[in-house]
């Protein structure tokens, strides 16, 4: 199945205002509302004709205070039917719930967890989210854009570097 | 050595057990096996039996309480630094700690994106030795040991130190 078509089979099964194409060459992704996430995503999983039983990949991405909008996209595989399809999700920066799809995909677990543990983006229904690599003690979330680093950690002094300007 | 550290005057007996007390320190450095980043292969390298880390009489101890010196190789995270401190707090005295690696050394190239990069061993624990490069050659670990060997043979365990 071409992207086309997985795109008209979702627009037929879900309403069609809960997906957003992008038609850019190469760049090929469907952005899906937060509220109608977990649905779909069962759904992908689960129809025959779509079958996606791999997720291959979830990342983050945080453009900024001054965009004000955090992405996490989702990369799925079949390994029935060898097709794929990118989706996304985008938010706010602050507070930014999206729904747990670890029960669907069991690889979810541990890359939702490094997700919330560097940007701070919050999976509801997860069962068990705390940060993956960081110590459960650190604070804030490294990747985010306006991330500081914390001046103590346990009495150790962590210096401040300041980033060197570039001669040109 | 506890109640008889530096408790005497410096004289001949007392100077020649020094000697022999640090000939045999020494010739002894059993090092703590552990290996934190790509520092511990040529760590790992230096005991095999091309450069053979034997015949210095450096053995690998799995437990920090057998160890004497503490190669740290590698990168130290935060997480781990406070590990590698608890670690050497359970080593007896007397115990040193050779720094390997400019990632131990300073942070290395973690120096200044690495958040969560302790810049340096010796914010945690104290150095006797450091060991520069990226990662050192074997050569150099060894010439590390056998700069804390001079240190160690030019202790002072039973003499009064003079302030």
């Amino acid at each position: 199945m071409t992207r086309e078509e997985i795109y008209t089979r979702l627009t037929e099964q879900f309403h069609e205002s809960l997906f957003e194409k992008s038609d850019e060459p190469f760049n090929e992704f469907i952005t899906v509302q937060a509220d109608a996430w977990f649905d779909i995503a069962k759904y992908l999983k689960n129809d025959p004709e779509l079958y996606f039983d791999s997720l291959m990949c979830m990342s983050g991405v945080d453009f900024g205070p001054k965009d004000d909008t955090m992405e996490v996209a989702y990369d799925f595989h079949s390994m029935r039917h060898l097709h794929k399809i990118t989706t996304k999700i985008t938010g706010p920066r602050e507070d930014f719930h999206i729904p747990s799809v670890e029960s669907v995909w069991r690889i979810a677990d541990w890359h939702e967890r490094e997700i919330y543990d560097l940007f701070g983006i919050i999976f509801d229904g997860h069962r068990n989210l705390k940060r993956l690599l960081l110590p459960d003690d650190w604070e804030g979330h490294p990747l985010r854009k306006d991330y500081e680093v914390q001046e103590y950690y346990h009495g150790i002094r962590v210096p401040k570097i300041k980033p060197k300007k570039l001669t040109p | 050595m506890g109640i008889l550290e530096n408790k005497f005057n410096d004289n001949i007996i007392v100077g020649q057990m020094d000697k022999l007390i640090g000939w045999a320190r020494s010739n002894s450095p059993w090092y703590f096996q552990f290996g934190l980043a790509c520092c511990a292969i040529e760590m790992m390298s230096t005991a095999a039996a091309r450069h053979d880390f034997d015949r210095f009489g450096a053995m690998p101890r799995s437990s920090p309480r057998q160890a004497d010196v503490m190669i740290v190789a590698g990168t130290v995270t935060m997480k781990m630094g406070l590990r590698v401190r608890r670690l050497w707090e359970q080593m007896a005295d007397p115990k040193y700690v050779i720094s390997m690696g400019s990632c131990a050394t300073s942070g290395g190239p973690y120096w200044q994106h690495g958040y969560h990069v302790l810049k340096g061993v010796d914010l945690v624990v104290p150095v006797d030795v450091y060991v520069p490069g990226c990662p050192p050659r074997p050569e150099a670990l060894l010439e590390g040991l056998m700069k804390l060997q001079e240190k160690v043979k030019r202790q002072k365990t039973l003499a009064k130190i003079e302030e």
